[in-house]
């Protein structure tokens, strides 16, 4: 409630001072699930994706656990095999007792061919059908976007191939990128220790 | 008679309504063209498409903002945009007594730019439609091997603060479209497409760890050091970068 100036009464009633019925304040419409994330968060990110279940989310819903993410594609023969092997290299090597605070999302560059279906033949192939495991499929444009948010670059270079940076990386639980990993087979010691950071954070 | 006259009227406010929600745009025939980095010396193939005339202005970009106010400097999430998105302002809707509203709008970051062409039901150009659009020069589509075609690039490069000129200040090409060379840089909506890293030091060996299939990278023309140049610059972009000389135009299928 409010009547004069900048003061704010917590009853309804009249104003002390001038006797004017006090007026409700406009509430303000709150999203929390919004409030408590940062402005560099990537849950800002509005595009909508399909997992390798077949659901459709929002970025947002992956909210609350450190994420690992790649980008990827599964008909990938060169580089993608190395990157898979580096992120379940990760993934073993995360202490038991922080295991189910990390998710590994791995995103396709090529959503017209990775389709939930194909993605969910890839995790089985690959022993990552278990839930820490996510695999998304999203639109050319918001692959294009997530991209530049990671400042992944890649190029189609031909129907079944892509040339792309071979780059993992750690968001914390709001979604606030804390590391980058950049390069094949690279010793993930930093990575690894930022992953555990977070978590206990 | 008055069936015509109000015939008449109609006609012209129809007129002025398609002149001003749709100002400017060219039609370009698609086709087929070897780009600086082409794969493996392929030929990329163009559809029709059309083009803005001028690259978006200091004008236009304010008319954006006030309609969403999420692009406001202070509102513009910085996951978006970097700390000099539109920092020659004066505030979030007034520009500074020296812009020009005829001059293109800059300090922009890839968001800002594929946004405002979204709410225009545009796009952002391909890097291969604008280097299509961008290689003609006055009379010819591709006039990218003429000596005084790439002399004129590269001496805009050398200039400082052609940003601060206005729209169609420069000349207009073969597909009637100004300014594609000597005011602003643009943005392209798979800038990121560009598969070198920013800093040149970093692209000779660890290249191959960083790039899947890094073979991408074969300049097809090495003398077009102008394209190049390009290329380099969209290579060390990130989208939320804002750069002063950086500016965009959009595109339409």
């Amino acid at each position: 409630m409010k009547c004069e100036g900048e003061k704010i009464y917590a009853d309804e009633g009249s104003c002390p001072i001038c006797k004017m019925d006090l007026q409700p304040i406009e509430e303000e419409v709150k999203n929390f699930s919004l409030e408590e994330i940062t402005e560099t968060s990537i849950f800002n990110l509005t595009s909508k994706w399909n997992t390798e279940e077949g659901e459709e989310i929002t970025l947002k819903k992956l909210k609350g656990k450190t994420l690992v993410m790649v980008m990827i594609y599964t008909t990938c023969k060169a580089a993608c095999p190395r990157l898979v092997a580096d992120m379940r290299n990760i993934e073993v090597k995360i202490p038991a007792e922080f295991k189910n605070e990390v998710q590994y999302i791995m995103v396709s560059i090529d959503p017209k061919n990775d389709t939930p279906k194909r993605l969910k033949e890839f995790a089985i192939e690959n022993l990552m059908d278990d839930e820490k495991w996510t695999f998304l499929q999203g639109t050319e444009d918001g692959v294009r976007e997530f991209a530049n948010v990671l400042a992944v670059k890649y190029k189609k270079i031909s129907p079944l191939d892509f040339s792309h940076s071979n780059i993992i990386s750690v968001f914390n639980p709001q979604g606030d990128l804390v590391h980058q990993q950049e390069g094949l087979g690279v010793d993930n010691k930093i990575t690894i220790e930022k992953i555990i950071e977070t978590v206990k954070k | 008679m008055k069936t015509i006259v109000r015939l008449a009227v109609t006609m012209l406010f129809l007129n002025s309504i398609i002149a001003n929600c749709q100002p400017k745009m060219v039609k370009i025939k698609g086709g087929t063209y070897i780009p600086l980095y082409g794969t493996n010396n392929q030929k990329v193939t163009i559809d029709n498409f059309y083009i803005d005339v001028y690259p978006v202005t200091n004008q236009e970009f304010l008319e954006f903002v006030k309609k969403h106010p999420e692009w406001k400097r202070s509102k513009a999430l910085k996951l978006f945009v970097d700390d000099n998105y539109l920092n020659d302002w004066k505030s979030d809707t007034i520009l500074n007594t020296n812009q020009n509203l005829q001059s293109p709008i800059t300090s922009i970051s890839w968001f800002a730019a594929k946004n405002y062409c979204e709410a225009q039901n545009k796009r952002l150009p391909t890097v291969d439609e604008w280097e299509y659009v961008a290689m003609s020069n006055e009379n010819m589509p591709d006039a990218r091997t003429l000596k005084n075609y790439n002399e004129f690039i590269l001496s805009w490069y050398e200039k400082p603060k052609t940003n601060i000129q206005t729209i169609g200040s420069t000349f207009q090409n073969y597909w009637k479209v100004y300014d594609m060379h000597g005011l602003v840089w643009e943005w392209t909506s798979d800038f990121n497409a560009v598969l070198i890293s920013g800093e040149s030091r970093k692209d000779v060996d660890k290249d191959n760890d960083l790039f899947c299939g890094s073979a991408a990278v074969n300049a097809t023309d090495l003398m077009n050091y102008a394209a190049f140049m390009r290329y380099a610059i969209r290579g060390s972009l990130k989208a939320k970068y804002t750069m002063k000389n950086l500016g965009f135009r959009c595109v339409k299928d």
